[in-house]
């Protein structure tokens, strides 16, 4: 039994079916990344499993409970156990990067303002960027505001742990530094992770399993390594892409 | 003929889904304002937050406010003396400026500027952080977002209108006694005495209590079509567009009902 468990979700806008009857089972610990070309609803699944979007069909059970239809406080509480990194991080744009990471901190454990202040700069330490701690969201590059918005998504040590596009916009390079500091955090903290991304290279770095999905429906799902031995054209297009 | 009938169903059609998206927003916003008043009372009280609104909204308004509601009054009070003068009634033009201004002008003045300057900033803000996932980030986080952005926003809107009105109406009754300084030599005492004699309970009260009701209507309608943007930067000003639009005629629509409760009661 998985941690995370989608069992024939369907969602559709405006009679368009984007998810058709999805399967999905993600191991306690493991990583899995979904790979697809943009629009073909990684995100929605994302959106979904985490309750931001209500499926039309289907169950998802994280840690034995179902998701679907549950109760705001209840899921309130579920959700206090999981992180989020949204694709274009979606930093408080109001707030300084301490504050940004201080708003889900303060109204989730009871912590002094040292505590809170030293748990603030251990994560800012972990992603680099102790220097920014004053700074607002407009004055981060785009690499850099991915990084803060990992550092707020772990904060609470999460178990489990949501990727959307973590390097969309991002210079190969810093892609490829924010991919490893992903695997790095993820060998820290060690959270079931599910990642949604259309960049093979991030892939490789940190899934322990991949699932492509095109068309709504989930065309693979297996290793990596595994991708290279299947006959699957949509699945070739995306290796032909690294 | 086949031509004109085209034509004319289309306008049907046409004024049929102006009506239905009417109501439709109309029905949004009723759920939405029921939604404040079943979370308003619940735990937790982000009351920093409703400060830091009221210390930013009223910053940003008062300077427009007291200015217009002082300028309102003086024009006021230059384009009533004449006609008074004319039926030998002008020395009761304090008295008609005073009630006209708290009972009425002071308020809907106060509502509508506030409207135009906050309830669109409210629209644009959560419009664009709908559109940059930050509303979503907060839910992802366990915090209700409906809780720290719309409540506090209302709730700072409910307590800025009544002490932006005061301010407004005492600014204006300033600016009609300006007016009428240059033109009479009419004291400061004699002013007062004539204004204070003129307003009741009746005129007070009621005029600075209702603007609750249009600060509520101002911040709900910003925060709905904040929250309920989509479709990027064209729906974040669309958002704050149609907050003006729409809270300035619920604004006059309300005070049509309410002016009339208030006659209904006080006469």
């Amino acid at each position: 039994m998985g941690l995370i468990e989608i069992r024939d979700l369907s969602k559709s806008f405006n009679g368009h079916a984007v998810l058709k009857d999805v399967n999905l089972v993600v191991e306690k610990g493991s990583t899995v990344v979904i790979l697809g070309k943009s629009g073909v609803g990684k995100s929605v699944l994302l959106k979904t499993i985490i309750g931001l979007m209500p499926p039309d069909t289907g169950s998802i059970r994280i840690d034995g409970q179902e998701v679907v239809g549950m109760d705001r406080r209840t899921l309130d509480a579920l959700r206090k156990q999981m992180g989020y990194l949204f694709q274009g991080a979606a930093l408080y744009d109001s707030m300084t990067v301490r504050e940004n990471l201080a708003f889900p901190l303060e109204r989730q454990a009871r912590l002094t303002v040292d505590e809170l202040e030293e748990r603030i700069l251990r994560q800012l330490g972990m992603v680099g960027l102790e220097d920014a701690i004053d700074k607002m969201p407009a004055e981060l590059s785009g690499g850099m505001k991915k990084r803060i918005g990992l550092a707020r998504a772990l904060i609470n040590n999460p178990r489990i742990m949501f990727y959307d596009e973590p390097t969309t916009g991002l210079d190969p390079i810093t892609a490829r530094e924010i991919s490893y500091l992903i695997k790095e955090l993820q060998q820290l903290y060690q959270p079931t992770s599910i990642a949604v991304t259309h960049d093979m290279m991030c892939a490789r770095i940190i899934a322990d399993k991949a699932a492509v999905l095109h068309d709504g429906v989930i065309e693979y799902e297996g290793t990596i390594s595994g991708m290279e031995s299947v006959s699957n054209e949509v699945v070739k297009s995306f290796l032909a892409t690294a | 003929m086949n031509n004109s009938a085209h034509l004319g169903s289309g306008k049907t059609f046409g004024l049929w889904s102006l009506l239905a998206s009417f109501f439709e927003r109309i029905g949004s916003l009723t759920v939405f304002s029921l939604r404040f008043l079943q979370t308003v009372f619940l735990p937790p009280y982000e009351f920093g937050e409703v400060k830091r609104h009221l210390d930013e909204l009223g910053s940003r308004s008062l300077p427009l406010v007291g200015t217009t509601g002082f300028i309102v009054g003086l024009i006021l009070a230059m384009q009533t003396r004449p006609t008074l003068y004319r039926f030998g009634a002008d020395a009761f033009l304090p008295a008609m400026v005073a009630i006209s201004f708290v009972r009425e002008l002071g308020p809907v003045i106060t509502a509508l500027i506030v409207a135009g300057r906050v309830s669109s900033g409210i629209g644009a803000e959560l419009g664009s952080m709908r559109v940059t996932e930050q509303i979503d980030a907060m839910e992802v986080s366990g915090i209700d977002p409906f809780k720290f952005l719309v409540v506090t926003r209302v709730l700072a809107c409910m307590i800025l209108l009544p002490l932006l009105t005061a301010i407004v109406d005492a600014l204006g009754l300033l600016g009609a006694y300006v007016s009428i300084v240059i033109e009479s030599s009419m004291s400061w005492r004699l002013y007062w005495n004539s204004v204070i004699q003129s307003l009741t309970f009746a005129d007070l009260v009621p005029g600075i209590a209702k603007t609750a009701i249009f600060g509520f209507i101002i911040g709900i309608v910003g925060s709905h079509q904040g929250f309920k943007t989509t479709g990027g930067t064209v729906g974040v000003g669309k958002a704050s567009t149609t907050a003006v639009v729409l809270s300035s005629l619920l604004i006059i629509f309300v005070d049509m009902i309410l002016v009339k409760i208030t006659v209904w009661i006080w006469g």
